[in-house]
């Protein structure tokens, strides 16, 4: 595939050129930073899930030793800035938009959460703001907390916010109810569940931090800090919460370590320690502890769904309806009203043609840390209600699990296909995918390997999952029709140097994703530069010109194809440049691999070459052309793209203990256009970890007073190496049809599909329906309750 | 948390209930009480010290009184205050019971914690709270009825929980220090 001639192209397994840094301790990490005079930030927290402040007193806190002040949201407020913000409008389904609370920038008259920030201290070292906030006298008048989404919607509860009755957030529905309701008047069969996707707690690794930093002669604000996407930001930080204008304001997100979705939103900590900066005119620096980040980074996931399918005798789906419960925590973010709407919604038809659907959401405020998009991002969640449902209604039907998904298929000729919830899917071939995922976990031959399991005392059972997904977060005018309050375009901006190496300037973010090896390669196979000699620069909005940042699996399809449309500006001014240098007509000039020709002769001219001449214009066309070689470009797709795939999982039940052991999982994905084989299979290896992580083992749980019950990571259980077989992974390499580099975006995936895949095979092999996570005590006493049931 | 139980303690009803409000003998029994005040009938306050490995910590609260029914029993409820480790409240029905010339003292404590205290130590603090109470009997019956030759061996004065807490982790050895003083006050709740 590469036109190169280089081996560091697309499709190549280039080695990721990030890792060096990162391997040898050398990454630079916002906490890894430091400026002069910099002094600590340390915010109090709040102990109670619900009271309301009858007030503060930091006046000994003010004079521990080393402190420099403390502040609280009265300070904020009084100098006009406010707190988190909503990013997305979701309009209910009686026209009105959804219920979003102003935050403040700190708690001021309540408290709704255990983790809430009441006020920052800052102090010359952080063990001296640590032991001043000890002082602070918060005079907390605690009140009973809404922990359950049915506690917070019951008639009479408490609410949260003043403006937000019923702790409703929205009440939002999507397809045709009354063609659904006629769908279910012809079924055959019904299949009906009633499932829990359960609350997840990020952890990426590096914990948010952030260094505000003002410089006072220029009037310029800095923020370092741990963001997918500076430039959002920088502009919700300026346009929002007061701490601009957007020209006085940089944001600098430097190496980041891992952020799935919870390193998109701008959080108080974050605003706060800014702000602080500029009102005592010196550095400071906070960084999140990890029992703070447990409290105070967004959750995931957490639905309650009743769903119900039906069918004719045959097994042909008619009819799909689904009832949501989705819990928005304390008050909104920037993704927490799209992700569990749209990106849960449009995804409800799956890989089907299932010719009716109808889903409704409530999104309900509780006591409870913000739950925004995680890794997935409302796919997963819709992923889950529609691969359990039909994993059961082929077990109520008596047909295989496979059989029913491929009668079911959008045939691969019926693309683009319209769904009936809203997305149009452009490409898939999902028979073609099943067809593969069962060679390769060799699904004829289960029944054998269950009959060996058995003979060991071992219960053994097979899941599947076929899941479709969009991604790809763009196009802007679909976002903004949706209700989106930002563009969803990517810029990038290439600028070759005099030398012939080239500086490569992206709006997306990377955080561990590979972006500085993956762009590189777009680089090298389109202007033939070896990656070597290509540096990616993200992540600092003094320096890239503009972006929106990595989120949504969006960097590939979106800032790759901005990469790909600047390279071709560069080829084009390369090809008039080299129409000069070669004396030849424009049409004549060939371009192919880093080399211009004159078409049916043997006269040439490199790309460094071309880049020496439009630096040094000593024999230049300076009448109608401009010097240098720097392109930029903005691109912005007309569609979503839609990532496909066929998932298995064969697991392996110890019905004395309960446990769990994963013995296989395979993965067939149609990921577009692969243009790292080893780069894709790492984020697929990643997705499966985090999705098996859902369905086996993590679990946030609240008390019933909104305790953080799992607020460690001796309580909160995270999957590890040794939980997991080699996975097995292939991509079909269908190219998307509506970007320039055909990629479908390959992030969220494997996040996606695995989680229900892994509990399809847990409940096959027990027989008891459960819900994730699949722990051992969890599977232990289904058995021992199917066991009484029987006798 | 829930805690209920019994103890046997070798001496006339009227006596312990007077030793229950006597705050000599309730500093004397309580694991590291350094203060403790009557207020007024029904209020009193105590701070007591825990020292876990490297770390002490000082831990003060309120204790009120009601339903008093000499010598029977009273309710008793109250609120510590931690600082950034969070707090701690409760209450608990103590009831004394004659038993020819011995009493049962029999304890029902519910008690709530919250912020650090229950993030990070929620799951040890049943067995800390047994710990702590089978320490302050101990205590209470050798100042009320002098040494009891049935009484359990000593346990290690560190609880298990704080072995994982090692010298790299001393906010949590700090937070197990609080939390065993919060029950050193749970303990009170029980018992006065």
């Amino acid at each position: 595939m590469p036109d190169s001639g280089t081996n560091t192209g697309i499709g190549a397994s280039v080695r990721r050129k990030e890792d060096f840094r990162f391997l040898t301790g050398k990454g630079k990490y916002t906490d890894d930073l430091n400026r002069p005079g910099q002094a600590h930030a340390y915010f109090l927290l709040s102990p109670h899930a619900r009271a309301k402040i009858n007030g503060i007193d930091t006046n000994a806190a003010k004079q521990a030793p080393g402190v420099v002040d403390v502040f609280t949201a009265a300070d904020l407020a009084a100098d006009g800035v406010s707190g988190p913000i909503c990013g997305w409008v979701v309009t209910q389904k009686n026209g009105e938009p959804h219920k979003s609370p102003a935050v403040s920038a700190l708690a001021s008259d309540r408290v709704n959460y255990v983790g809430e920030q009441v006020a920052i201290v800052v102090a010359e070292t952080l063990a001296q703001a640590k032991d001043a906030a000890e002082l602070i006298e918060v005079n907390y008048q605690p009140q009973p907390a809404l922990i359950k989404m049915k506690d917070a919607l019951a008639n009479g509860a408490a609410q949260l916010h003043d403006d937000v009755p019923g702790n409703l957030c929205f009440d939002w529905e999507i397809g045709d109810k009354a063609a659904t309701d006629a769908a279910f008047k012809k079924a055959h069969h019904v299949t009906k569940i009633d499932i829990h996707n359960n609350r997840l707690i990020p952890n990426a690794i590096e914990p948010r931090a952030a260094i505000g930093d003002y410089d006072s002669g220029m009037d310029m604000m800095t923020l370092y800090t741990t963001s997918q996407n500076p430039h959002v930001a920088r502009l919700v930080l300026a346009a929002f919460m007061g701490l601009g204008p957007e020209n006085k304001l940089r944001v600098v997100a430097p190496d980041v370590g891992g952020g799935f979705g919870s390193k998109i939103y701008v959080y108080r900590d974050e605003i706060v320690t800014l702000w602080a900066a500029k009102k005592l005119g010196r550095p400071v620096k906070w960084t999140a502890e990890r029992s703070a980040s447990f409290l105070t980074d967004a959750h995931g996931r957490d639905h309650d769904t009743h769903a119900e399918l039906a069918v004719d005798k045959d097994g042909t789906f008619l009819g799909l309806r689904v009832s949501t419960l989705a819990n928005v925590g304390a008050h909104n973010q920037i993704f927490s009203t799209a992700t569990p709407s749209y990106l849960y919604g449009c995804l409800l038809a799956g890989q089907y043609r299932t010719p009716a659907v109808y889903g409704e959401v409530k999104t309900v405020f509780t006591n409870t840390a913000p739950v925004d998009a995680y890794r997935g991002a409302g796919r997963p969640e819709a992923t889950f209600v529609v691969e359990r449902l039909v994993e059961k209604t082929a077990k109520e039907m008596g047909i295989d699990r496979a059989e029913l998904r491929r009668r079911n298929f959008i045939p691969p000729d019926q693309f683009p296909y319209q769904s009936p919830c809203l997305v149009q899917y452009d490409s898939g071939d999902f028979p073609h995918l099943l067809d593969r995922a069962m060679e390769v976990i060799d699904y004829a031959g289960f029944s054998a390997r269950k009959q060996a399991s058995a003979e060991r005392g071992k219960l053994r059972g097979i899941g599947l999952s076929c899941w479709i997904e969009a991604c790809g977060l763009a196009p802007s005018a679909v976002v903004g029709f949706l209700g989106g309050g930002v563009g969803q375009w990517e810029s990038a901006n290439i600028k070759f140097n005099p030398t012939g190496s080239v500086t490569l300037y992206t709006g997306s973010h990377s955080h561990g994703q590979g972006h500085e090896t993956v762009f590189a390669q777009i680089i090298s196979e389109h202007l033939g530069v070896p990656v070597e000699s290509v540096e990616v620069v993200h992540g600092d909005t003094a320096v890239v010109p503009f972006g929106m940042g990595t989120y949504g699996s969006r960097s590939g399809p979106v800032g790759g194809g901005a990469v790909y449309k600047a390279a071709q500006k560069i080829v084009e001014k390369g090809r008039k440049i080299a129409a000069h240098l070669l004396e030849a007509s424009v049409e004549d000039i060939e371009y192919a691999g880093g080399t211009y020709s004159v078409a049916g002769t043997d006269r040439t001219k490199t790309m460094a070459e071309i880049a020496f001449a439009a630096y040094v214009p000593h024999n230049y066309p300076l009448d109608v052309l401009e010097p240098g070689l720097d392109e930029t470009a903005f691109f912005d797709p007309m569609n979503f793209t839609f990532p496909s795939g066929a998932y298995f999982a064969e697991v392996e039940v110890d019905p004395d203990t309960g446990v769990v052991t994963v013995l296989d999982m395979v993965g067939i994905d149609d990921v577009g256009t692969v243009m790292n084989p080893m780069i894709v299979a790492g984020q697929l290896h990643g997705g499966f970890a985090q999705g098996i992580g859902q369905a086996l083992y993590e679990q946030c749980v609240y008390d019933e007073n909104g305790q953080l019950l799992t607020g460690s990571l001796m309580d909160y259980c995270m999957p590890r190496a040794d939980h997991f077989p080699s996975f097995r992974t292939e991509e079909t390499n269908q190219p998307c049809p509506h970007n320039p580099l055909g990629v479908k975006g390959c992030g969220e995936a494997g996040a996606i599909g695995s989680p229900v895949a892994m509990l399809n095979a847990v409940i096959d092999a027990i027989g008891v329906n459960i819900d994730m996570p699949a722990t051992p005590e969890k599977v232990w006493r289904a058995l021992q309750s199917q066991a009484q049931a029987a006798e | 948390m829930n805690l209920s139980g019994e103890h046997r303690i070798e001496a006339p009803r009227d006596q312990v209930w007077a030793a229950l409000n006597d705050p000599d003998i309730l500093k004397q029994a309580i694991p590291g009480c350094e203060q403790i005040e009557k207020t007024s009938d029904t209020e009193l306050t105590a701070t007591v010290k825990a020292k876990v490995g490297p770390v002490s910590a000082k831990f003060s609260g309120v204790v009120r009184l009601s339903d008093l029914d000499p010598p029977h029993g009273y309710t008793i409820s109250g609120e510590g205050k931690g600082g950034a480790a969070g707090f701690a409240k409760g209450g608990a029905k103590v009831r004394l019971e004659e038993d020819g010339a011995a009493t049962i003292l029999h304890y029902e404590v519910n008690a709530q914690v919250g912020g650090k205290l229950a993030q990070i130590g929620s799951r040890l603090i049943d067995g800390t709270a047994r710990k702590l109470s089978g320490e302050f009997f101990d205590n209470f019956a050798a100042a009320v009825a002098g040494p009891q030759p049935t009484a359990e061996p000593e346990q290690p004065p560190v609880p298990a929980v704080t072995k994982k807490a090692g010298p790299g982790l001393p906010q949590a050895v700090w937070v197990t220090a609080v939390i065993i003083i919060v029950l050193a006050l749970l303990a009170i709740f029980a018992l006065k």
